[in-house]
């Protein structure tokens, strides 16, 4: 009876497989086949021409710390208000990665999310968000123009969502362990001995990118332009620093309260960060510190975008149009630590100086942070002479890393 | 029977199909064209069967330091201790599972952690916590999996006659050789049933992998990195059909040595 069920389940295995999909007769295909991301043409997606009635509730994918209700510390709120004044209830879900994000907008279960570059175009492309109609935004007019009409929120001048925000991955560490002060990423990429085991870093593919920025100032000879167009000579080089690293690592964060939690015990002394965690871990009183090295950093630049199968389509404008006006950018954009997209936001801020140190106002300065951008084949650099890396061999390199 | 096919075999069967389909790197969809890309990756970088062997060797290594853990235990559960303290110690045994997962994790990680209760309680003998890595992961993962082997052993353990024991000592074998020669075979089949338990749950973890393993990662989590990071499920599916194979090899070497007519 049992050789009976097996054979049984493998006949219905065999018929299976003859019986879904097609035959890929184009010869070899399949696997990580690239689209081009440069050209592509995103799907034709119907833009919403007016807003109606609120619909009592919005689902909101978010970063964590950008949609806060009070939960984590009850004097940062500017959910409650956004439900009192709309009526529609919030619904958040933070994630942690931009992969996840795409994941999870792929379930349609979301009206509105904040996007960052490496996640927009692959989001937009796949169809999973609606192109926005600024016009019903408000206070779109006030964000700063330089953010309007970018390569990572906006395909044909078509704009895809609502600037939010930017800023730069920062490096922290303990001031009571680490000594003397780190100037530079060379602290967490060198073989440093004194806090082996103890450096930490961020658990996702763009993480390379980072690698990749430190050779590009220290090893100018491999000729990298642009830490997100890597041939795979430099790709190769980025792997093998990540992997020198390695040995040092204690582990990977992609939990931003993980992070908070080793830097606390000490499991982790030194690494990558987001300012929002180091004033976390600084309200629960650990002595760290988080700069911006020298060879500058990779960073994000976010857009709120709407799902394109949005069920509370209104709710989702009300929430864009909240989240960028000028009270609410201040308020985001102090808790989060990051330079906030409407300009008018400086007015509001509770350190007068906000603004002025993280160079919300600054065009020049933005243009120096290298901001998460998926990687394509086409090399995003303007080399044609070569083929560069896409995500999918990024996120196998990872794994590779990780070992 | 039916729903075993269906269930079981039919959610087999769309993992395998999926692992033959291949993945847009950009925008993520799958693309449902037939290819063995996903097998010839998993074969050819060196990393898929480093981690593999690891994910195997651990899960073995578990399986093992369970074995010699659990089987005093239920030695004592079933043949020494009194019908009120064999109660008491089968709620012991229980009470564990009624905690969740992921809080013995944390527990875990905490008491691993620099400055935790492991470093505190080596302190005097100069001892320090592993901290968290490989170490970390086999202390949680046979922690957390005790329960699975002590049960059945306790089980077979129990249906052994004591008077085979007493005829073995009357016929003058010393306890060492009662041991080896009447009580371990008798409950080998039982000790084959925990390690079923044991090895797969091992096999497939990832939480425990991601929470105290440090830097680490097993065949689970490049699973749940190609799903939830990555969104190549094909390559998932591809990765899952491992731990199955390893499985159905496991079992079958288990068939062979008859242990499982005897449960």
């Amino acid at each position: 009876m049992r050789k009976l069920t097996v054979l049984a389940g493998a006949c219905a295995m065999g018929i299976l497989v003859a019986a879904c999909g097609t035959t890929d007769d184009g010869g070899g295909g399949g696997g990580a086949t690239p689209t081009s991301g440069a050209q592509f043409t995103p799907p034709d997606l119907p833009m919403q021409k007016s807003l109606g009635k609120g619909e009592g509730q919005v689902n909101i994918l978010a970063w964590p710390g950008y949609a806060e209700d009070g939960s984590t510390d009850p004097k940062v709120d500017w959910v409650t208000p956004f439900e009192k004044e709309t009526g529609c209830q919030a619904k958040v879900k933070y994630f942690g990665t931009s992969d996840e994000a795409v994941t999870l907008m792929k379930t349609g279960d979301y009206d509105v999310v904040s996007a960052s570059g490496d996640a927009s175009l692959r989001m937009i492309a796949a169809g999973d968000v609606a192109p926005v109609n600024t016009d019903l935004v408000p206070n779109y007019k006030d964000i700063q123009p330089w953010l309007k009409d970018r390569a990572w929120n906006s395909v044909d001048g078509q704009m895809y969502g609502v600037p939010h925000g930017w800023g730069a991955n920062l490096l922290m560490w303990r001031t009571d362990k680490v000594d003397p002060a780190p100037t530079s990423w060379g602290a967490v990429f060198e073989k440093d001995p004194s806090y082996a085991g103890a450096v930490t870093a961020y658990d996702s593919p763009i993480y390379i990118a980072d690698a990749a920025l430190y050779l590009m100032k220290t090893k100018p000879d491999l000729g990298i332009e642009n830490p997100y167009a890597l041939d795979d000579k430099q790709l190769q080089a980025s792997i093998d620093l990540l992997k020198t690293q390695r040995s040092n690592v204690s582990e990977y964060w992609s939990d931003y309260l993980k992070e908070v939690q080793a830097f606390k015990t000490g499991n982790s002394v030194i690494g990558t960060t987001w300012q929002v965690i180091a004033n976390l871990a600084e309200s629960e009183k650990v002595p760290v510190k988080a700069i911006l090295p020298d060879e500058g950093a990779t960073g994000w630049s976010d857009t709120w975008m709407a799902g394109a199968d949005a069920t509370h389509p209104n709710c989702a404008y009300e929430w864009m149009d909240w989240i960028a006006s000028p009270k609410v950018q201040a308020q985001v954009a102090e808790y989060f630590g990051e330079a906030p997209a409407n300009p008018k936001a400086c007015d509001y801020t509770a350190d007068k100086g906000f603004c002025t140190t993280y160079h919300a106002d600054d065009k020049a300065y933005a243009d120096k942070i290298w901001y998460w951008t998926t990687p394509i084949e086409q090399c995003l650099d303007g080399r044609t002479d070569v083929q560069c890396t896409d995500y999918g061999r990024w996120t196998q390199a990872w794994t590779e890393v990780k070992g | 029977m039916l729903w075993l096919g269906v269930a079981y075999l039919g959610a087999l069967a769309a993992l395998f199909i999926t692992s033959l389909w291949g993945q847009n790197s950009f925008t993520g969809e799958i693309e449902r064209t037939w290819t063995l890309d996903n097998f010839r990756t998993l074969f050819t970088l060196d990393v898929y069967r480093t981690i593999t062997l690891r994910t195997i060797g651990i899960a073995a290594l578990v399986t093992v330091i369970d074995a010699v853990l659990a089987f005093p235990i239920a030695f004592y559960m079933a043949k020494v201790a009194s019908v009120r303290a064999q109660q008491a110690l089968v709620i012991a045994v229980l009470m564990p599972l009624w905690a969740s997962y992921l809080v013995k994790a944390y527990a875990w990680r905490g008491m691993l952690s620099d400055g935790g209760l492991i470093d505190w309680l080596g302190a005097p003998f100069g001892l320090h916590s592993p901290g968290y890595g490989l170490t970390a992961t086999i202390l949680t993962l046979a922690y957390l999996w005790l329960p699975y082997m002590i049960l059945p052993v306790f089980a077979g353990l129990e249906r052994l006659p004591r008077s085979l024991l007493e005829a073995s000592a009357d016929l003058g074998a010393p306890a060492g050789q009662t041991f080896r020669r009447v009580v371990l075979p008798l409950a080998f089949p039982a000790l084959v049933a925990g390690s079923i338990f044991t090895f797969s749950l091992s096999l497939g973890d990832y939480i425990a992998v991601k929470i105290v393993g440090g830097a680490n990662q097993f065949l689970g989590n490049v699973v749940y990195d190609n799903v939830g990071a990555a969104n190549n499920l094909p390559f998932a599916a591809a990765v899952a059909t491992i731990p199955v194979v390893v499985m159905l090899v496991y079992l079958a070497a288990v068939r062979r040595t008859g242990a499982l007519e005897n449960l």
